[in-house]
């Protein structure tokens, strides 16, 4: 048939005009994977993960004993937030490596079900009219607690496992705070969304305005589509021809998710299972051979530890009701010294496997300091001259661990001057960083 | 159940045009969660802006921005670009996003990693290096584009085989 070169008459023109669609127009959302179902597998795995993600990081702030002291408060002005604080247990010994590591690698695993998530949902950002009540209007405030929320919880967490440190602020404070003003817009929006997802999940397509009629409070009836219908408001209504089935798109994500974790999760233990971590912060490679050989939090020389500091001269000053003590760490090797099998677990998520450590038991030096039974909590002051946590308190229970020691030796050698030579607190279950490196002085008594 | 079993419309009670309610738009459990959320953001919020008030605004607001505005619509268009490049053999269209897809999420989580932003400070802290990463974000990449040619690849030699099984039973079958 002969190819005839239109003319446009105007209103042929104003057809073409109305066919440019808006990002307001439910027919600009061509992608047929969206869709109810899609967006309700992704918000029960989100509301899953994100749960666990809050839990172990609420575990991570109590795991500082932030009530102890100051010290290891980076949040004090935190008010009613701090309600569930509780003392941090010393056992099972791996308690911080298993909550932390579940934190970072869930987080990071997470990552491209958020992202289909808001993908999925997106349309609705740009719907008109903005709000159709005032109770409309503020569930959509509410959900910029929640987005904007989740980004910022973990665009800061990544950054902070990097050590990119872009974020305007101190990380614990922002994170901390950041997380309760997440979880307000998200326990609302679970409460208001979680009936639709299961009603989707189990009976598929929402029944529009019929099925949500029966008085369920909070639940949106029938959103934006045309009502009557059994619509599904999250699918395009004119969708391209389908390249990806929705199982197929929810597939890819879940690639994304298993890539993640094989090339992360390795990052907590040492050996083969590192090596296999190829892209994550202390993945890949174990630092050299040897005894010391495992993952080291900050270096002597980042900390400015010089040889003359831990040399001869170094003692460690032990303070108590019996007075101040002073200790060479010839002295040291010679009082009687407990093993302990412990790992190094860092609030960035990586950790180490069990490490043999040997040193003096902080309740022995809590006894020739003054307390025979029943020893307090003390008080640890690194010779680092920067960083933060130069200075920090352990609790009673801490101490009074037989696994807790001042440690001089690991897996049969002494420590190396990044592990703490010559002296450093080894505590099960605490927080990398409670497990002061370099020890100057232990102050023993209330804190 | 059939869509067409609806049941008779229930008259909905009459209620004054100006009551709460119906200027509200929501029941009252909505209410009272909203105002709870509001008031723990508050409480919160406060402590999260004390100190540089508008950098964590423009933080919080701007992650969601940047995302909604600028992410979400750059990957949409490349994907747009991919299937465009393409044309007709959509066909092929998951063999190169998928494996784009797996690489670009890494990018983007790890960016300061692989980009070497923290260089200094990282082997300050670990007493290793990163320059690893570029290399092993380069290596998974390939690794992904490599298994993805080596599946369409897998998939063309089958269906060539299948469909000259096709040919030997139709000889006479026009090319």
């Amino acid at each position: 048939m002969p190819e005839r070169r239109p003319t446009r008459s105007l209103p042929e023109t104003l057809r073409t005009l109305r066919a440019l669609r808006t990002p307001a127009d439910p027919g600009f959302w061509r992608s047929p994977v969206r869709g109810a179902r899609f967006t309700a597998v992704l918000g029960v795995v989100l509301l899953v993960g994100l749960t666990l993600l809050f839990v172990t990081g609420l575990l991570s702030y109590a795991a500082y004993n932030p009530d102890l002291n100051p010290v290891n408060d980076k949040t004090p002005g935190k008010g009613w937030l701090g309600f569930y604080l509780f003392s941090w247990p010393t056992g099972p010994h791996w308690l911080y490596r298993l909550t932390q590591g579940l934190h970072v690698t869930v987080g990071i695993v997470l990552v491209p079900v958020l992202l289909a998530k808001l993908w999925s949902v997106i349309p609705r950002l740009f719907a008109l009219p903005p709000a159709r009540s005032v109770g409309h209007a503020l569930e959509r405030l509410s959900l910029l607690l929640l987005i904007g929320g989740a980004l910022f919880q973990f665009v800061t967490g990544l950054l902070n496992i990097q050590l990119d440190y872009l974020f305007p602020g101190s990380f614990y404070t922002l994170h901390f705070y950041g997380a309760w003003v997440f979880l307000a817009g998200f326990v609302t929006h679970t409460v208001l969304k979680t009936p639709q997802a299961v009603r989707v999940l189990r009976q598929g397509i929402p029944r529009g305005e019929g099925g949500t009629r029966r008085g369920e409070s909070g639940t949106p009836r029938g959103e934006s589509g045309p009502p009557r219908r059994g619509t599904d408001t999250l699918a395009a209504p004119d969708p391209l021809p389908a390249t990806l089935s929705r199982r197929g798109a929810l597939a890819m994500v879940g690639a994304g998710s298993l890539l993640l974790l094989i090339t992360s999760a390795g990052r907590s233990f040492d050996g083969p299972l590192r090596r296999i971590a190829l892209l994550t912060p202390r993945g890949g490679t174990d630092p050299g051979p040897g005894p010391n050989a495992f993952q080291v939090n900050k270096t002597a020389s980042a900390v400015r530890i010089t040889p003359a500091d831990t040399g001869e001269n170094w003692r460690l000053t032990v303070r108590g009701p019996a007075g101040e003590l002073r200790f060479s760490r010839a002295e040291l090797l010679a009082m009687e010294q407990h093993s302990a099998e412990l790992p190094i677990a860092c609030v960035e998520g990586w950790s180490t496997s069990d490490q043999r450590w040997r040193g003096v038991r902080l309740a022995d030096l809590a006894a020739l300091a003054g307390y025979p039974d029943r020893p307090p909590g003390v008080f640890v002051e690194s010779l680092q001259r920067g960083g933060s946590f130069r200075k920090a308190a352990l609790r009673d229970n801490q101490v009074r661990d037989g696994r807790s020691l001042l440690a001089l030796e690991v897996n049969g050698a002494p420590l190396s001057p990044d592990h703490g030579y010559p002296a450093r607190i080894i505590v099960p279950a605490a927080p990398g960083v409670l497990n002061t490196k370099w020890v100057e002085t232990l102050t023993f008594g209330e804190l | 159940m059939s869509t067409r079993a609806v049941p008779p419309p229930s008259i909905p009670p009459r209620r004054s045009r100006f009551s709460p309610r119906r200027r509200y738009g929501e029941g009252p459990l909505h209410l009272v969660l909203l105002v709870a959320t509001f008031c723990l953001a508050g409480y919160a919020g406060v402590r999260l802006l004390d100190g540089d008030t508008v950098g964590v605004l423009l933080w919080f607001a701007g992650s969601a921005v940047l995302h909604d505005l600028v992410l979400l619509p750059v990957y949409a268009g490349a994907d747009r670009a991919l299937r465009a490049a393409l044309g007709p053999r959509t066909a092929l269209v998951n063999f190169v996003r998928v494996p784009a897809f797996l690489s670009g999420l890494l990018l983007l989580i790890w960016f300061p990693l692989i980009a070497r932003r923290t260089e200094r400070r990282y082997e300050a802290a670990a007493g290793t290096t990163p320059d690893v990463y570029f290399g092993n974000w380069l290596l998974i990449t390939g690794v992904l584009f490599a298994l993805s040619a080596l599946w369409l690849l897998v998939r063309a030699l089958r269906s060539r085989t299948g469909r000259r099984s096709e040919t030997k039973v139709r000889p006479s079958a026009p090319h």
